[in-house]
Formats: structure tokens, sequence, C-alpha cells
């Protein structure tokens, strides 16, 4: 199998580069939000660009081993940096949320998360979130085993929560939602199918032999 | 009455038109005075009003938010899209045909309408059912006064307004993804229409409307989600029967007909108990939310009209 072509005394720093470039885009729209780039409403845009990026680096996640199996291109290295940049995103949209978007008005907040169904989604998105990201470090992969596994198959219910959280926010359906509705249908899709496209290359391989 | 507070802007706040206009000879050549027009509507130019006593005691939004943030459907879905793409928009020439259960029907065109219509500066609460709003200086006459010239029927009940359709000037009306169907359409009662807070617009800021506002023409109804205010009329319809409306259409659980601003009756899907404020915010911080008013401040002109209705049914 054809791994991505970093030298492995690179690959370390290849994934911090890899944070660093993720995360960028949030400190740029901070800064354009800071000194009115952001347009007439400033706080939704950057709360939604912030939304955006989480949901983009939680698909790009999720494509790494669709993309294994079916392209050989390895880049198992860098899931945890892509799961983390999205929970930092999602961190980052949150706060926004609570802080600039509601002014910390508990009880405004509170009627949301139990009145909005796509408050509601993006919350559990985001409890959801939180076992992964405490547990996605070398110690708890070896303490938890196969069980770890488990565990992190959370992702597929976590996508699905963001990518509704963004659909049901809007006031019609365009392009973009379809786009991306399409793109974690394929994503969680995929897992579905995958076992036996597993068995049917893996049959393939025994009879080259 | 709240209507006869004096506003809270100072005129010294507002540049002038002259000197706006003088800073730009300044500038001396030609070439850079076009390129700075350009980046507005290439159609804005100035309408003269007068004053009218319909006026916020609130600070106005400014002219580059209200003109630069539009939901204009037509021309993109973009906040942005409608200024963004509207340039090949030609508001003029212009008609708008009037017609249905009236004793004068109509074609009426823009010149006429200039003309024969005092114009008035009306400063109005604008609130979007997306929970933001503005304080806009529009222009504009009251729609009684053109139903007074086409004479309505004692049986028309409602006014049903249509959105010119060039999907050649307006790049929203084409293309394989669509999210509205083309006409838009909205409606009123024909006492709503009648109230003297209704107006047809035809300017903004003292200039006539840019393209991405609704030019030449559009209605405005300040009591009512910003939807209601359908742009860019090219008919109206006195009708018997309650008149479709494209957002109701599409999703009338979630858009009522009569979409008054209502803070204790949410969107299914989001609250209306508050809004945003746009220009409130410096950079991003300062912009939290300010309570929303029932019929958007203006309830004790307009509550009369709902007297024994219950609003939560008529969204």
């Amino acid at each position: 199998m054809a791994t991505f072509a970093v030298p492995p005394r690179y690959r370390a720093a290849s994934v911090w580069a890899l944070y660093a470039l993720g995360l960028l885009p949030g400190f740029y729209a901070f800064y354009l939000g800071i000194y009115g780039g952001l347009g007439a409403d400033p706080v939704r845009e950057f709360e939604h660009r912030l939304g955006f990026w989480a949901l983009r680096f939680l698909c790009l996640g999720l494509a790494v081993t669709p993309l294994r199996d079916l392209f050989g291109t390895n880049l198992i290295a860098y899931r945890r940096a892509l799961g983390l940049i999205a929970f930092y995103y999602v961190l980052a949209h949150f706060a926004v949320y609570l802080t600039l978007d509601r002014g910390l008005i508990l009880s405004s907040i509170l009627g949301d998360i139990l009145k909005r169904p796509y408050i509601m989604l993006g919350m559990a998105g985001l409890l959801m979130l939180i076992p992964l990201a405490l547990t996605s470090n070398r110690w708890s992969i070896r303490k938890l085993g196969s069980r770890w596994n488990t565990l992190h198959k959370l992702a597929y219910p976590i996508l699905l929560a963001a990518v509704l959280h963004y659909v049901l926010s809007i006031k019609s359906i365009t392009l973009e939602p379809v786009i991306y509705l399409a793109i974690v249908t394929a994503l969680v899709g995929y897992r579905v199918v995958r076992p036996r496209i597993m068995d049917w290359k893996r049959g393939r391989r025994l009879l080259a032999r | 009455m709240p209507l006869y507070r004096p506003p809270r802007i100072a005129a010294s706040e507002i540049t002038p038109k002259d000197l706006y206009l003088s800073r730009r000879h300044l500038l001396g050549g030609a070439a850079a005075a076009i390129a700075l027009t350009a980046t507005e509507s290439a159609w804005a130019s100035p309408l003269s009003a007068k004053p009218s006593a319909y006026r916020v005691d609130e600070k106005v939004t400014s002219k580059q938010d209200a003109t630069t943030y539009n939901n204009f459907y037509e021309f993109g879905t973009g906040k942005a899209d409608p200024a963004q793409n509207s340039a090949a928009f030609k508001p003029l020439p212009w008609t708008i045909t009037v017609g249905g259960l009236v004793n004068k029907p109509q074609t009426i065109d823009m010149e006429t309408i200039l003309k024969d219509f005092p114009m008035e500066e009306r400063i109005y609460r604008m609130r979007c059912v997306e929970a933001w709003s503005m304080v806009i200086p529009w222009i504009g006459f009251p729609l009684s006064a053109l139903l007074d010239r086409v004479e309505p029927l004692g049986s028309a009940k409602y006014v049903a307004f249509e959105t010119v359709v060039r999907p050649k000037e307006m790049p929203g009306q084409s293309g394989f993804f669509q999210p509205l169907d083309w006409p838009y359409v909205e409606g009123l009662r024909l006492d709503e229409a009648r109230h003297p807070l209704t107006l047809l617009a035809t300017g903004l800021y003292g200039e006539t409307l840019p393209n991405q506002n609704g030019a030449p023409i559009r209605l405005v109804t300040p009591w009512k989600y910003g939807f209601k205010g359908i742009k860019s009329i090219v008919k109206i319809t006195l009708t018997e029967k309650e008149p479709p409306s494209t957002w109701n259409r599409l999703a009338p659980q979630e858009y009522g007909f009569y979409a008054n601003v209502n803070p204790a009756v949410d969107h299914p899907r989001w609250s209306q108990a508050t809004e945003r404020r746009i220009g409130e915010a410096s950079g991003l911080f300062g912009g939290a939310r300010m309570n929303t008013l029932p019929f958007n401040g203006y309830a004790d002109q307009v509550a009369g009209l709902y007297a024994g209705m219950d609003l939560r049914k008529f969204y």
C-alpha cells in the first residue's frame, strides 16, 4: 500500500504544520472581524465561518479511511490532528455563540438549547466530541484497546449531527448545503458498504496469488 | 403619539450630498469619479423628498450596510450577492400594471409615479425574519395614494404584488438550483395596504433605490418581517381571495401570510424574541442582541388591524 510521501523524519513537523495551517482560517476570520472585514453582521459571519471549518475538518477526518481503502493514500498520521482541529473549531463556534452572539444571557441560551432542534443537534455534536478529544492520545488508545475503536465510531453521529445542525439553521436549501449533505452522505454511507468492499478486495488479492 | 418624536441622529452626522460630491471633484479626473460611482449602483441618483413625521428615534443604519447586506434571491442567496450581481439590472424604463378588482385599471410608468405622487422621507425600523434589523431612511409615498387612483371595487379584499422576472439581468433566476419559484409574489389585506405606514418606496438615503434594494419601486411594511417588502414590483392586483406569498408557499408552517413581527411567536426553528441591530457592533464586540418589539415597535399604529385575531394562528 502506498504511503503518503512525507519521509518519516518530517512527519512530526508536517503534523504541526497541519495544525498551524488548519487553524489559520479561524485566526484570519477573527482578524477580519476585528478590523471590520466581515461585512454588516460580523458576529454572525464569524460564528458561521468557525462552524463551516469545523464541518470541513470533520469531513476531512472521516475521509482518511476511504482514501486509504480506495486510493491507497495513507493519511492516518494526520487523522488525530484533523479531528482535533475540528474540535477546536467547534469549541470556538460554541464560545462565540455563547458570548458575542447571545451575550451570555443564560435564559435565552437555555431556551434555545431546550427548544431548537438545530441547537440541540449542535450541542449533541459538541458533547460527543469531548470524549473523543479527551481520548485522542496514545495512552488512551493503549488503555482502551479495542474499546477505543468502538468509542471513536461516535465520529459518524457527530458528523451527521453537524451537517443537520447546519441545514436546519438556514432559511432555504441552496446548492451549498446540498453539497455538504452529499459529502456527508458519501462519507457515512461508505462505512455501510465498507465491509463488502474490503471482502471483495481481499478476495481479489487471494486470487492474484 | 410615538410617531412625532424628533430624530436622535443629528443632521450633522449625515455627510451632506454636496460635500461628498465636492470630495469627488477634489479627486480631479472624471475617471476617478466614474470608478467611485461604479462601486455603488449604476442607477442611484439624487431623489428629493420632503421630510415626514414618520421617523423612529434610533440611530440610522449606515448606507454602506443597508446597500451591501441584502436578501434579494433574484440576485443570489448570499447577503452580498444582490449588491455584487445586480449591475446588469435595468430599472428604467419601468411600468407597474395595476388591475384586478378596480374601477380604473392602468399601467403607470416610473416617470409618472415620481411626478404624480409627492415623495416623503420616512425613517423606519426594518426587522428581518432571520433576526437582524436595521433603521432605514426610505423615500416613497403611501400605497393608499396609488390605490385611491385606481379605485378598488367593494369586492376587493386583498392586494397582490409581483416582482419582475428577468433571468438575463437577475442571475439568481437562472441556473439549475433555484431556491424559490419566480416571480416572487406577496400580498396584503386591503386594510393593511391602505394603512398610512404602508409605503411604496422609490429611494433611500436621499437617492433612488439601488438595484440591490429593489429598484425602482418596492413595498415597505415596517411592522412585518422584511420578506413582505416585495422588491422591483411590476404588478399590483386587487383580489377577493387571499393571494399567495412566496415564502408562505415554500414553507407554510414557518412563514405566514401576515408575517407580523412578533417576539412571542417563534419561527419553528429559531427564536424571534431578540434581534441583532446591524452596525451596532464595533468589529466583533458590542453586537449583543436587543429585544424585538411586538409589531416591530409599531403596535400603537397597527395592532388595531388585528383586533380579535389569534396571532399565534395567523402568524
